[in-house]
């Protein structure tokens, strides 16, 4: 086991050697960030001075080295954009896209799930197959199309939920929450949703795909000829013989969760690292984007190791194997 | 110095409590947070205008871009600087009072290596103090039009500035952020109460402001929230959420228009949008044609005639434009109506006038273009392609990311391009020494006058006004016959508004609440 683990670690620090270094080589092609600096009525003497103080100038290859230097320090740099140091601007948005992916990934398991479930025991009613014609929407429809849609609906028409923004927050030392207040709730509901619904589809989906194989298999019918109660069977022996899958999708789509939230926090104005990431693109505001990547990429790495110890933890096929 | 600010907070807070007072709290929002609260660190747009809420300059602009007194109560020109009477009694957020040591040191952080202004700034090359109440901004000989230079210098406390180490702008040298990045403490009508960039930002009422019974603006409290997504943005306003959205996106303007209790303002802006042909290289990077066809002012007129501008203004900008013959636009000086005429729309003309110059099958070129900058940018440059084709000009379209497509013009690696211009002096001066001019950091169409560049040096410092402003009107009418730009429009702005609120709508796109009046 921990030879196993110190395996994935060695390679999940290559990964992330790869992902830096092809991240950088593409802020090339991006644009320069200078003319975004500086108002359009800087010299073009100030504009090579300010490349010059950058280093913008310099191979390609210095700068990724420098950058690379000064990461292992634990300096990722001032902000083009807003100039404040960049591990600052990530903590301090972090809190808000963690809460949000938690949200979304908690509705995306227990609807999925329990859809899932029940789509899967009662294949053949009118109720699971519009669940899943409608299910079909999760899948098909773009992120941002879903979520200015229920902006529409809930926020412009209905009234019910505000548009966009974080509010209500409080302050839990540097964690500032949103899930301790109603005004918070109501602020994280839509975008919660609107990044749920592509996984929550995906779940539901494959939780009804696994639960028909297993509802074939000849312990089930074993099981019932026991004569344990159909709610055993469902929950116990089927639904728990669905999991190795389903984990194996659900930590791979955290990780995707957080990628999407990109597209969901653009759209609700949620103040997360996503939205960050977006107007730094925009700006070219290369040591942020470059810290982000970096993060995410570590992001992958360690859900994707502890998705592997899960493995050991649920199926004993594996454990004995060893 | 944080108790006096407390202090004056929890007054406010009190008066709010008081029922006789209904809190007045304006909620708005626009696409771009302001970048800093350090007013000389970032010259762009958004952080000028939220800047401007609490602090001040000198001189300033009202909402018709009328030069009025800020700071300052009166000022005179001389032959080597102009002298300025301050305003008495004012106070900074935190108490202390503003007199002369505090302009000196302003343009001293303001020409500071690390600051975004030194190019108006610069206009300065001292400032002397007569007394307390009474400076003379020292330039470098006579300079007419400096008070236009001065409305976006911000005047900062240099006690404060000492105490909280910021005396210089933050520099990207530097590792962490300063206290002035999150922190202000100007002399304007609202204070800052809280700021997180990208959510909220809050700000009050300075009950000591020296202009609350000057002004009609009856804001208690302002509530910024900025919204990237367009049309998040709009949903917000229909929902309520907002009382005023800065920068509507055109194609929902009619839909705000047909809301109830919203509704819409809309003004020429000082920005004009057009094209530029580089007539200056010998051969074009981009096109089939041997040598530079550019270089002949019959093709540059051909282009001109056959670009429809009324055709963009109709179907591209939904009618939000002023077509044009000059690349700056009503509101600046030296903008006059004969210059301000389009070159008119004139396809067979355009292609004879291509035949003479040897150009009968047109030739190919590209033109750059960006589409995230100015309104409907790259739509317009698809329209001029498909116009542009009738004449026989194969255009072929590079439609980029701003980030990407300035740099091109910096570096003069364009044949024909799109660029749009603003004039925050609203003088003719910024616009020909930039554009025009042969040695114009933004001049790459190497157009090179020797009348315009010898008006656009003297200009500087003729302090006769109806002499220097004849001398403009002479650089214009030169370079409307030169052509070297393709004048298209002059953008037009457009606020969207509920109607429990009145903003007067001002044309560099600056929100001053200091004239909302809410019902």
């Amino acid at each position: 086991m921990l030879f196993f683990i110190l395996k994935r670690l060695a390679q999940s620090v290559l990964v992330m050697a790869i992902v830096s270094a092809v991240s950088f080589s593409l802020f090339n092609f991006v644009g320069d960030p200078v003319n975004n600096m500086v108002g359009q009525d800087a010299t073009r003497e100030q504009r090579v001075e300010i490349r010059q103080q950058l280093g913008l100038d310099d191979p390609i290859l210095t700068q990724y080295s420098r950058f690379l230097g000064n990461m292992l320090q634990g300096d990722f740099g001032l902000s083009y954009r807003i100039k404040r140091p960049v591990d600052d601007l990530i903590f301090e948005r972090l809190p808000a896209t963690l809460e949000l992916v938690f949200v979304s990934a908690i509705i995306a398991l227990t609807v999925g799930i329990s859809l899932g479930v029940y789509t899967g025991i009662r294949r053949k009613s009118w109720v699971s197959r519009s669940i899943l014609s409608v299910s079909l929407v999760g899948v098909s429809l773009p992120t941002f199309i879903i979520g200015i849609a229920l902006i529409y609906i809930f926020a412009v028409h209905l009234r019910w939920l505000p548009s966009s923004g974080r509010s209500g927050t409080v302050e839990l030392g540097w964690w500032k929450t949103s899930l301790l207040t109603v005004g918070g709730w109501r602020a994280i509901i839509l975008p919660a949703i609107t990044l749920s619904l592509f996984q929550l589809t995906l779940i539901l989906r494959l939780v009804r795909a696994e639960m028909l194989e297993v509802m074939q298999t000849d312990f089930i019918k074993f099981a019932r000829a026991r004569g344990l109660s159909e709610r055993a069977i469902n929950f116990r022996h089927a639904l728990r013989n669905t999991l190795v899958p389903v984990i194996t999708i659900i930590g791979l789509n955290i990780g995707g969760l957080i990628a999407f939230s990109v597209i969901t926090e653009t759209v609700f104005q949620w103040p997360g690292t996503g939205l960050m990431f977006i107007q730094a693109v925009d700006f070219v505001d290369v040591p942020i984007m470059a810290a982000y990547l970096v993060f995410v990429a570590l992001l992958f790495v360690v859900i994707n190791l502890i998705v592997d110890i899960l493995y050991f933890v649920v199926d004993p096929r594996i454990r004995l194997g060893e | 110095m944080k108790f006096r600010k407390l202090l004056a907070v929890s007054v406010a807070a009190l008066t709010v409590a008081n029922p006789a007072f209904a809190e007045n709290v304006l909620r708005w929002t626009s696409q771009g947070d302001a970048l800093t609260m350090d007013p000389h660190s970032q010259n762009e747009g958004p952080t000028g205008s939220m800047n401007g809420q609490m602090y001040e300059t000198l001189v300033t602009r009202d909402a018709a871009l009328n030069l009025q007194p800020e700071l300052a109560e009166s000022w005179e020109a001389g032959a080597d600087g102009w002298t300025f009477k301050l305003r008495q009694g004012v106070k900074f957020h935190d108490g202390s009072d503003f007199t002369a040591e505090d302009v000196v040191f302003s343009f001293a952080r303001a020409n500071h290596e690390a600051s975004d202004f030194k190019e108006q700034a610069k206009n300065v090359v001292a400032v002397e103090v007569i007394d307390d109440y009474t400076v003379k901004l020292v330039t470098d000989g006579p300079n007419p039009i400096l008070p236009n230079q001065l409305t976006s210098i911000y005047i900062m406390d240099k006690d404060w500035a000492e105490a909280h180490d910021v005396v210089a702008p933050q520099d990207f040298k530097a590792k962490e952020e300063t206290y002035a990045v999150r922190n202000s403490n100007g002399t304007g009508p609202f204070t800052l109460v809280s700021r997180a960039p990208d959510e909220m930002t809050e700000l009050a009422r300075n009950p000591e402001w020296w202009g609350n019974d000057m002004f009609p603006g009856n804001i208690d409290k302002i509530v910024y929230r900025p919204i990237g997504n367009a049309a998040t943005r709009v949903a917000a306003l229909l929902s309520g959420e907002v009382d005023f959205v800065l920068d509507p996106p055109l194609q929902d303007i009619k839909r705000i228009e047909g809301a109830d209790g919203l509704g819409v303002k809309t003004v020429a802006q000082i920005r004009s949008i057009f094209f530029g042909m580089d007539q200056g290289v010998d051969k074009l990077r981009s096109s089939d044609a041997d040598g530079n066809p550019f270089k002949d002012v019959r093709v540059r007129e051909a282009i001109n005639l056959a670009i429809d501008k009324a055709a963009i203004q109709r179907v591209v900008m939904e009618g939000l434009s002023f077509p044009t013959g000059m690349i700056t636009p009503p509101g600046v000086l030296g903008n006059t109506p004969e210059n301000d005429a389009s070159y008119g729309f004139d396809v067979a003309k355009a292609k004879a006038l291509l035949a003479e110059a040897g150009y009968p099958d047109g030739f190919s070129i590209q033109l750059d273009c960006p589409n995230n900058r100015y309104n409907n940018d790259e739509k317009i440059c698809q329209a001029a392609v498909a116009m542009l084709a009738k004449i026989g000009v194969k255009v072929s379209l590079d439609a980029i990311p701003k980030a990407q497509h300035f740099p091109k013009i910096q570096k003069r690696e364009t044949d024909f391009y799109m660029l749009g211009w603003g004039v925050p002096t609203l003088d003719s001066h910024y616009v020909l020494s930039y554009l025009l001019a042969g040695e114009g950091s933004w001049n790459a169409t190497g157009y090179n006058n020797a009348r315009v560049n010898e008006i656009t040096a003297a200009i500087t410092t003729e302090i006769d006004i109806p002499k220097r402003t004849a001398m403009i009107d002479e650089a214009w009418t030169l370079i409307k016959a030169d052509m070297p730009y393709v004048p298209i429009h002059h953008q037009v702005l457009a606020w969207g508004l509920s109607d429990k609120v009145d903003i007067p709508i001002a044309a560099d796109d600056s929100f001053r609440p200091r004239f909302a009046v809410m019902k």
